[in-house]
């Protein structure tokens, strides 16, 4: 079972967004990938109005409703707009097909003006993806680092936080929550360099390790082999390519009637 | 006749061959997407070794010889910034071979940062005819800054028989527009001698913010490659910062690539549908990357039988033959 926790709808051909879903579908078939996470619109947009963020709700929600049982839908939030973004659960989550919740680069975690939507989200079992990074060359200003992410999961210590790409560079990464034990660690998205998953399953152990691509911008390929090739034990890959964010989603899943 | 892609086969003993790249075998056709479950994949792809692999062949696939498998990118040596598990040549070598790879081209870290390029060379050579089990193929560093290079270039040439060699221009420090750069090609060429140029070897952005090397300016490079003196080229590591026009433009003038870093989804296919079949080879960057990220972008890409082996190995076995 593998279900890949970071999925995009760009790299791929198609017109609309069930389209270019399919496409992406077919590809993964190949790979052996079961259930694909999806969420951001047809464009990215860092720091989307309003508007721009049920755009691309409205865009993922149309992808996913035409493969109910091969993908899960995540709302893209900007907590720069803190009550538009609690709307946009209520409308995709609470009151909508999605499972879970993406924050990407608007604004800072570590800012507390992002706790109602964490408490929402959490209220309702929604998956919490919080993108991170901590890039040498320099971050976005509104970027997150896992250093940030730690100081959101201490405020919300019984609430599930994904560390998206566990920072990039994940040596740093992995030591900025290890300490923190509902956050998991997001392959995804970051070159395939051997010793990464080793370290994240030594650090955080093999149940807070999960798998994801981050296609189209990046391949199933590169990040598939941070656990095929990883010289972990095999129960520690069956946990992070798909046990461990299916365990995570159970919760919403089952409230929502939704079979795994 | 428009070339069938690689291999479509409902045939299950066809699919139990093509399964077995990850773990060593080779296939010589593919399954129809539509034929392929997602299990059957997993089953495999769980199955990481060769021998738990062909030990679910059925005996006429499991005998099958295995077709070549040529990495034209990995490195011996311990990575300065990280320890490794493959650092040790034989281990490896022991990864490769799981995996069908039946010749490798290997560089040295030590190449990185070490002045004494000429012992680095030696030792390279060394390593890979006492450890490398005939399957790995030394490819020496030279640095054009360094005084007496073209004495390291000779004893790759002559004294160590080295068939092509590896620049490192921005961990070295020099461009691709210097007259050294220039000079090095033109007797690399008189040498008959592949250059691999290494484009990068690390992500900038998880580089320590203290020892920054950003990817090598290649956009110098057409201009000596249209040159009747001009040596073949390779690049590696190439698509980290290389990409779009760039890439068709130095394709057109005859370099070489290799997929290490080549990214998106079926970015081996998108690529080969822009560029001459001839210029793309199989590149892993191991062990600096998990070797299975290149061994699945062939799969996760539809090829057809020609690509499949020009890429795996017939482009790789010309660019070398050649010199």
């Amino acid at each position: 079972m593998i279900w890949d926790l970071h999925v995009h709808l760009s790299g791929v051909e198609g017109a609309t967004p069930s389209e270019r879903l399919g496409r992406m579908i077919s590809i993964a078939d190949r790979l052996g990938i079961d259930r694909l996470c999806v969420y951001l619109g047809m464009a990215f947009t860092q720091d989307p109005s309003p508007d721009i963020m049920r755009q691309d709700n409205d865009q993922v929600l149309a992808a996913i409703r035409s493969f109910p049982d091969r993908a899960f839908g995540f709302a893209h939030l900007n907590p720069r707009h803190v009550e538009a973004s609690l709307a946009e659960i209520e409308r995709c989550v609470a009151n909508g097909p999605m499972v879970g919740i993406k924050l990407w680069v608007a604004r800072r975690c570590s800012d507390e003006a992002i706790d109602p939507i964490i408490r929402r989200a959490a209220e309702l079992k929604a998956v919490i993806y919080q993108h991170t990074w901590f890039n040498a060359t320099g971050n976005l200003p509104g970027e997150s680092t896992p250093g940030d992410l730690a100081q959101l999961a201490a405020r919300h210590p019984s609430t599930p936080i994904i560390c998206g790409h566990t920072g990039g560079d994940w040596e740093l990464g992995l030591r900025a929550v290890r300490h923190l034990k509902t956050v998991y660690s997001d392959l995804a998205g970051s070159e395939p360099v051997s010793g990464y998953t080793e370290m994240a399953v030594r650090e955080l152990g093999a149940e807070r390790v999960l798998y994801g691509s981050d296609v189209g911008g990046r391949s199933f390929a590169s990040q598939l082999a941070k656990v095929l090739g990883a010289d972990i034990p095999e129960r520690a890959k069956k946990l992070i390519l798909g046990e461990n964010l299916k365990r995570l989603m159970t919760p919403i899943l089952q409230a929502k009637g939704i079979k795994p | 006749m428009k070339e069938h892609a690689r291999g479509c086969s409902k045939d299950p003993r066809a699919w139990a061959s093509l399964r077995a790249p990850l773990g060593g075998a080779s296939p010589d056709v593919a399954p129809c997407p539509g034929s392929v479950t997602r299990r059957d994949f997993v089953a495999v792809a769980a199955a990481v070794t060769a021998t738990a692999v062909l030990a679910t062949l059925p005996a006429s696939a499991a005998q099958t010889a295995p077709a070549p498998l040529i990495d034209t990118n990995v490195s011996l040596g311990r990575w300065p910034f990280r320890r490794s598990p493959l650092e040790e040549t034989t281990a490896l070598v022991d990864k490769l071979s799981s995996h069908g790879v039946t010749q490798a081209w290997a560089g040295s870290f030590d190449a990185i940062f070490h002045k004494d390029l000429s012992d680095v060379n030696r030792r390279l050579a060394q390593e890979c005819r006492l450890r490398g089990r005939g399957l790995l193929i030394p490819f020496g560093a030279v640095n054009p800054g360094l005084p007496g290079w073209e004495e390291d270039l000779r004893r790759c040439h002559t004294e160590h028989r080295m068939r092509g060699i590896r620049l490192f221009p921005n961990y070295h420090g020099y461009g691709l527009d210097t007259p050294a750069f220039a000079n090095l090609l033109k007797l690399a060429a008189a040498s008959n001698l592949v250059v691999q140029i290494a484009c990068g070897l690390e992500d900038q952005r998880t580089q320590s913010p203290r020892l920054q090397f950003p990817p090598v300016d290649v956009s110098p490079l057409s201009q000596w490659l249209g040159r009747s003196t001009a040596p073949r080229v390779q690049l590696l590591n190439a698509f980290r910062a290389l990409r779009g026009k760039p890439v068709l433009d130095l394709a057109a003038h005859g370099a070489r690539f290799e997929i290490a870093t080549l990214e998106g989804v079926e970015g081996v296919s998108k690529l080969l549908a822009q560029i001459p079949a001839d210029r793309l080879c199989f590149g892993s960057h191991a062990p600096f990357f998990y070797f299975e990220s290149a061994e699945l972008k062939l799969r996760e890409s539809v090829l057809t039988a020609t690509q499949w082996e020009a890429v795996r190995a017939g482009n790789a076995r010309r660019l070398l033959s050649s010199a």
